[in-house]
C-alpha cells in the first residue's frame, strides 16, 4: 500500500487530468452547439457542424463522470463541501447536458417540423451548461464566498467559459470542415479568441486581487521568474492564433489544425495557471487534498485499476478519432 | 411540510426510475443487434441488415437518454446524500470508479464507431465495436448491482469510527445477494426488450407494413421471451430465498405478515394496515408461502412484529411485489402462446398482435416495481444495519431540493413523451419509406430528407 501522502497527490494530478480532458473534449463540442446558426437557410451547415461532432460527444462527456468520480472516490469531505455549495447551478447544468445529449438524437428522429425546435434545444442545452459550468468555476475560485461581488466574479467566469468554449470549438470546426461553413468558423474564431484574450486578462487581474494568497504565490522570487513563462506563453498563443487566422483558409487546407492545436495549448496554460494558484487545495483556502482524502486501501485499490485501464482507454480513444478523422461532411451514420 | 429529506427521497426515486428505463432497454437491446448483425455477416440476407438498421436508430436514441440521466445520477450522491459517501465511500468509491473505468469509456466510444462507422471501419471491426458496446453496458450493470446488493447485504469490511473501511474485495463485489440481483436484472432487461421489440414490430405489421424485417424481429423477440421469462421466475424464487435469508424483514412485507406464524398462506391479494398491524380483505391460498420460502408446508415465516421501529412500509412493498410477479406470468403466457401459434400457424392473428402492442412497455413496470420492491424493501436503512436514509440526507434547505426536483420532473415528463411518440414515428416512418432501412445514410444521420410526400405529411402531426 502507498502512503496516503503521495496517494492524495496522485488523485489530485488525475482529478485534474480529467477536468482537463473534459474542457477540451466537451470544450469544444459544448462550443460547436453554442455557435449553431439558427437561420432558416443554416441547416445544411447545422447538419455538418453536428456530424462532425457525433461520434464522440458521448464518449467526452464521460471524462466529466470520471472527473466527479474521482473527486468522490478520492476526495469524498470535499466532494460534500463543493456540491452542497453549487447545488443549483449543477443542477441547472445537467439539465442543460441532459437537452443537449437529447436532441443530438431526437433532431435526426422526430417529425420533419420539429427538427428546428431541437437545434434551438441543442443550442440553448450547449449554453446553459457552459454558463452553468462557468458560474461554478467563479464560485470555486472565490472559495464559495456568499458575497455580491463573489457573484459577479462568477457570472463573468460564465462568460469567458462561453468565450473559450465558442473558441476551440471554432477551431475544432475549422480543422473539419471546408467551403462556405470554414470560412464562418474562421470569423467565428477570431471574434471569440479576441473577446476570450479580455476574459482572460480580466481574470488574471481578478484572481490575485480577491485573493491575497494568490498573489504572493505568483509573485514569490525566484519562482516568479519561471511561473511568468505561463502567462508569456498563454498571450504569445493568443496573438500568433490571431495572425494565423486572418491567413486562413489557405490553399490545399494547410494548416487548418494549428488553431485547435493552439487553442488546445492556451486551455494547458490557462488550467496550469489555476491549479498553481490553488495547489494543494482541493477547496480554495478551506481544505487540503491531504484532509479531503479517503482511506488509502480504497484508494491503492482503484489506483491500480487506473493504472492499467486508463492507457487502453487513451489508446481506443485515439483509434476513434483516427477513425473518423478528415472532414466531417463524409461521415455517415449507422 | 416537505422536509429536504423527504424531497431528496422523491428526487432520487424519480431520478433513478428514470434513468433505469433505458439501461434495461439498451442492456439487452445490444445483444439483439448483436446477433442480428453477425447473423447477417453470416448468412449474407439482407433482412437481417434491415433489422439491424431499424433498432440500431432506436437503441441510439435509448442509449441518448440514458447516458443524460447517467450523468445526472452520478451526482446525486454528493449532492442530496453526502452521508453516504461519508460513512460507505471508501467501498462505494471504486465500484463506481470501476464502472466509469471499464464500463462507460468502453461503451461510450464505440457507440461512435458502431453508429457512425459503418462504411468506415470494415465490417469485422464494426461488428466488434457492435459486441464491445454490448460488453460495456453489461458490465456496468455489473459494476452498479455490485454496488447496490452491496448496500443491501454489506460484505467485507470492518467499520471504524462510523466509516466503512474495506477488508476484502472480493466478498465485498460477490457479497450474498449480488449473484441473484446481477442475474435478476440482466434477464429483466432482456424480457423488457423483447417485449419492446416485440410490440413495435406488431405496431408496423398492423400498420400494413408488408417488409420480411419486421416479422423476423418479431419472432425473434418473442422466442428470446419465451426462453428468458421462465428462467426469471426461477431466478426470482432463488431471490427471494436469499432475501429471506439476508432482509426477513423485507420478506415479511412483501408476504403481508405481520406476526410470525406456521403454515403462511400466499396471499393474492389484501389491503395492509399499517395503523392497524394487519391485513383487510385477505384473500390468499393457504400454507403456500410458507411451502414456497421454507420448503415445508407449515414453516415458520417470521412477522413484521419481530422489527418493531425497523420495518419498510409494507403496502407499497406487498403490491409492486405482486404487480412484477402479475407482469413476469402473463410475459410468461403471452409469450409461449405467440411462440406456439408461429409454430402452429407461421403467423399471428391481428387481436394477437395488439396485445403485444399493447405490451410494449410491460417490462419497463415489471422493472420497476421490483425496484420498488427492492429499495423500498430496504427502508429505514440505505445500507443495511450500517447506514439510516435519514442520516446520510443533505443539510440543503428544501427549497434548493424542491427547485431542482421540479426541474427534473418537468423534463423527465416532457422526454418520456417525446421518447414514445418518437419511437412509434419512426416505427410508421419505416412503414411507408423502404429507405428508412436501405437508403444511403446520410451526413448527419438525418432521415427527414427522403423525399416522399408521404413522410413529410408524417410529420406533421
Ligand atoms: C442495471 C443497470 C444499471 C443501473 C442499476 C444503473 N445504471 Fe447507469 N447506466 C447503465 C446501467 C445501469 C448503462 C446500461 O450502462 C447505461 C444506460 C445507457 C447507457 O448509455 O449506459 C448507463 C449510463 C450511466 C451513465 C452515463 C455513462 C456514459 O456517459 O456513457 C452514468 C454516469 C450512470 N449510468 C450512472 C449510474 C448511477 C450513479 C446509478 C445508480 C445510482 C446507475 N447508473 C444505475
Ligand atoms: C436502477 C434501478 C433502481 C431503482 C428503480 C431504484 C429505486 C429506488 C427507489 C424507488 C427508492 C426510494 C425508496 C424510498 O425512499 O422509499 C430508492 C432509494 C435509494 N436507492 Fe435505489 N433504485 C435503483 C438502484 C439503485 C442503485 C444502483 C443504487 C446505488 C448505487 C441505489 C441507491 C439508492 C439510495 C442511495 C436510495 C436512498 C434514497 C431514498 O431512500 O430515496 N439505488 N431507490
Ligand atoms: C415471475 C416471477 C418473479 C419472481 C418470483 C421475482 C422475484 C423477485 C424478488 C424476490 C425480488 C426482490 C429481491 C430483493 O430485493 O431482495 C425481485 C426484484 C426485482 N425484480 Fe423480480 N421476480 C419475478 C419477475 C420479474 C420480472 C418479469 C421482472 C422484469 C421484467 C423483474 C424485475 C425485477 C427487478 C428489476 C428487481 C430489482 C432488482 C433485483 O433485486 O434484482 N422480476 N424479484
Amino acid at each position: 500500500m502507498m502512503d496516503a501522502y503521495w496517494l492524495a497527490i496522485i488523485f489530485i494530478g488525475l482529478m485534474g487530468l480529467s477536468v482537463l480532458v473534459y474542457a477540451i473534449l466537451d470544450g469544444y463540442d459544448l462550443g460547436v452547439g453554442i455557435l449553431l446558426p439558427m437561420g432558416e437557410a443554416d441547416e445544411a451547415q447545422r447538419d455538418t457542424m453536428i456530424a462532425s461532432i457525433g461520434p464522440f460527444w458521448d464518449a467526452n462527456e464521460t471524462w466529466l463522470v470520471l472527473a466527479v468520480g474521482i473527486m468522490l472516490i478520492a476526495f469524498p469531505a470535499a466532494h460534500s463541501v463543493v456540491l452542497f455549495h453549487l447545488y443549483i447551478p449543477v443542477a441547472i447544468m445537467l439539465i442543460g447536458l441532459i437537452m443537449r445529449g437529447v436532441a443530438f438524437d431526437f433532431r435526426a428522429k422526430a417529425a420533419v417540423d420539429h427538427k428546428l425546435a431541437w437545434d434551438r434545444t441543442f443550442k440553448a442545452g450547449s449554453l446553459l451548461t457552459t454558463l452553468a459550468q462557468g458560474y461554478m468555476l467563479g464560485l470555486y475560485v472565490m472559495g464559495f464566498e456568499a458575497s455580491l461581488s463573489a457573484h459577479l466574479f462568477a457570472l463573468l467566469s460564465g462568460l469567458g467559459v462561453t468565450l473559450a468554449y465558442s473558441y476551440i470549438g471554432a477551431a475544432w470546426l475549422i480543422m473539419k470542415t471546408e467551403g462556405e461553413l470554414q470560412k464562418r468558423a474562421v470569423t467565428w474564431a477570431k471574434l471569440s479568441g479576441r473577446l476570450c484574450f479580455i476574459g482572460v486578462l480580466a481574470v488574471c487581474i481578478v484572481n490575485p486581487m480577491v485573493n491575497p494568497g494568490v498573489f504572493d504565490r505568483w509573485f514569490d522570487f525566484p519562482l516568479v521568474m519561471f511561473v511568468l513563462l505561463i502567462p508569456a506563453l498563454c498571450f504569445a498563443a493568443f496573438l500568433f492564433n490571431d495572425l494565423l487566422l486572418k491567413r486562413l483558409p489557405k490553399v490545399n487546407d494547410r494548416h487548418c489544425w494549428l488553431p485547435f492545436l493552439l487553442v488546445v495549448a492556451i486551455f494547458i496554460l490557462c488550467f496550469s495557471a489555476l491549479a498553481f494558484s490553488f495547489f494543494p487545495d482541493v477547496v480554495p483556502g478551506q481544505m487540503s487534498i491531504w484532509q479531503a482524502a479517503s482511506a488509502p486501501e480504497s484508494l491503492t485499490v482503484i489506483l491500480i485499476g487506473a493504472l492499467v485501464v486508463v492507457p487502453v482507454i487513451l489508446a481506443y480513444t485515439a483509434f476513434s478519432y483516427w477513425v473518423f478523422r478528415g472532414k466531417a461532411s463524409s461521415l455517415n451514420y449507422h | 411540510m416537505l422536509d429536504a429529506l423527504i424531497l431528496s427521497r422523491i428526487q432520487f426515486a424519480a431520478n433513478i426510475s428514470f434513468h433505469i428505463l433505458f439501461p434495461t432497454i439498451t442492456i439487452a437491446m445490444c445483444w439483439f443487434l448483436v446477433f442480428f448483425k453477425i447473423r447477417h455477416d453470416m448468412t449474407g440476407n439482407p433482412i437481417w441488415m434491415r433489422a439491424y438498421r431499424f433498432w440500431v436508430k432506436v437503441f441510439a436514441l435509448s442509449f441518448a437518454l440514458g447516458v443524460v440521466s447517467g450523468i445526472t445520477m452520478s451526482f446525486q450522491f454528493g449532492t442530496n446524500w453526502p452521508g453516504f459517501m461519508e460513512t460507505v465511500g471508501n467501498i462505494a468509491g471504486p465500484l463506481l470508479g470501476y464502472e466509469v473505468l471499464t464500463a462507460f469509456f468502453l461503451e461510450a466510444t464505440f457507440l461512435g464507431i458502431m453508429l457512425f462507422g459503418i462504411k468506415r471501419v470494415p465490417n469485422k471491426v464494426h461488428t466488434f465495436a457492435t459486441i464491445l458496446v454490448a460488453i460495456g453496458t453489461s458490465l456496468s450493470a455489473f459494476w452498479i448491482l455490485a454496488l447496490d446488493s452491496w448496500m443491501q447485504t454489506p460484505a467485507g469490511f470492518e467499520m471504524r469510527d462510523g466509516v466503512a473501511y474495506p477488508t476484502d474485495w472480493f466478498a465485498i463485489v460477490f457479497n450474498p445477494s449480488f449473484p441473484y440481483r446481477l442475474s435478476h436484472m440482466l434477464l429483466a432487461s432482456g424480457l423488457t426488450a423483447s417485449f419492446f421489440i416485440a410490440g413495435i414490430s406488431a405496431y408496423r405489421i398492423l400498420k400494413g407494413d408488408t417488409k420480411k424485417a419486421p416479422r423476423l424481429s418479431l419472432k425473434v423477440a418473442l422466442i428470446v421471451a419465451a426462453i428468458l421469462a421462465p428462467t426469471q421466475a426461477l431466478v426470482g424464487d432463488f431471490h427471494g430465498l436469499n432475501t429471506l435469508e439476508h432482509q426477513p424483514a423485507k420478506i415479511a412485507a412483501i408476504e403481508g405478515i405481520w406476526h410470525t406464524e406456521r403454515g403462511a398462506p400466499l396471499l393474492l391479494f389484501a389491503l395492509p394496515d399499517q395503523q392497524n398491524k394487519t391485513n383487510h380483505y385477505e384473500i390468499g391460498i393457504p400454507n403456500l408461502a410458507s411451502l414456497i420460502l421454507t420448503h415445508e408446508l407449515d414453516g415458520e415465516l417470521k412477522g413484521l412484529n419481530e422489527f418493531a421501529g425497523e420495518h419498510p412500509p409494507v403496502a407499497p412493498v406487498f403490491w409492486s411485489f405482486r404487480v412484477m410477479v402479475g407482469l413476469g406470468l402473463l410475459m410468461l403466457g403471452l409469450s409461449w402462446f405467440a411462440c406456439y401459434h408461429f409454430y402452429r400457424r407461421k403467423g399471428l392473428p391481428a387481436w394477437l398482435l395488439k396485445v403485444l402492442v399493447a405490451t410494449t412497455f410491460s417490462g419497463w413496470l415489471a422493472t420497476l416495481a421490483g425496484w420498488y420492491v427492492t429499495e423500498i424493501g430496504r427502508q429505514p436503512w440505505l445500507v443495511t444495519g450500517i447506514l439510516k436514509t435519514q442520516d446520510a440526507v443533505t443539510s440543503l434547505p428544501p427549497s434548493k431540493v424542491g427547485f431542482s426536483l421540479t426541474l427534473y420532473l418537468i423534463v423527465y415528463a416532457f422526454l418520456l413523451y417525446a421518447y414514445t411518440r418518437t419511437v412509434f414515428l419512426m416505427a410508421r416512418k419505416a412503414i411507408k419509406v423502404e429507405e428508412f432501412e436501405t437508403l444511403e445514410p446520410q451526413a448527419d444521420g438525418n432521415l427527414s430528407h427522403v423525399s416522399n410526400p408521404q413522410t413529410t405529411h408524417e410529420g406533421s402531426h
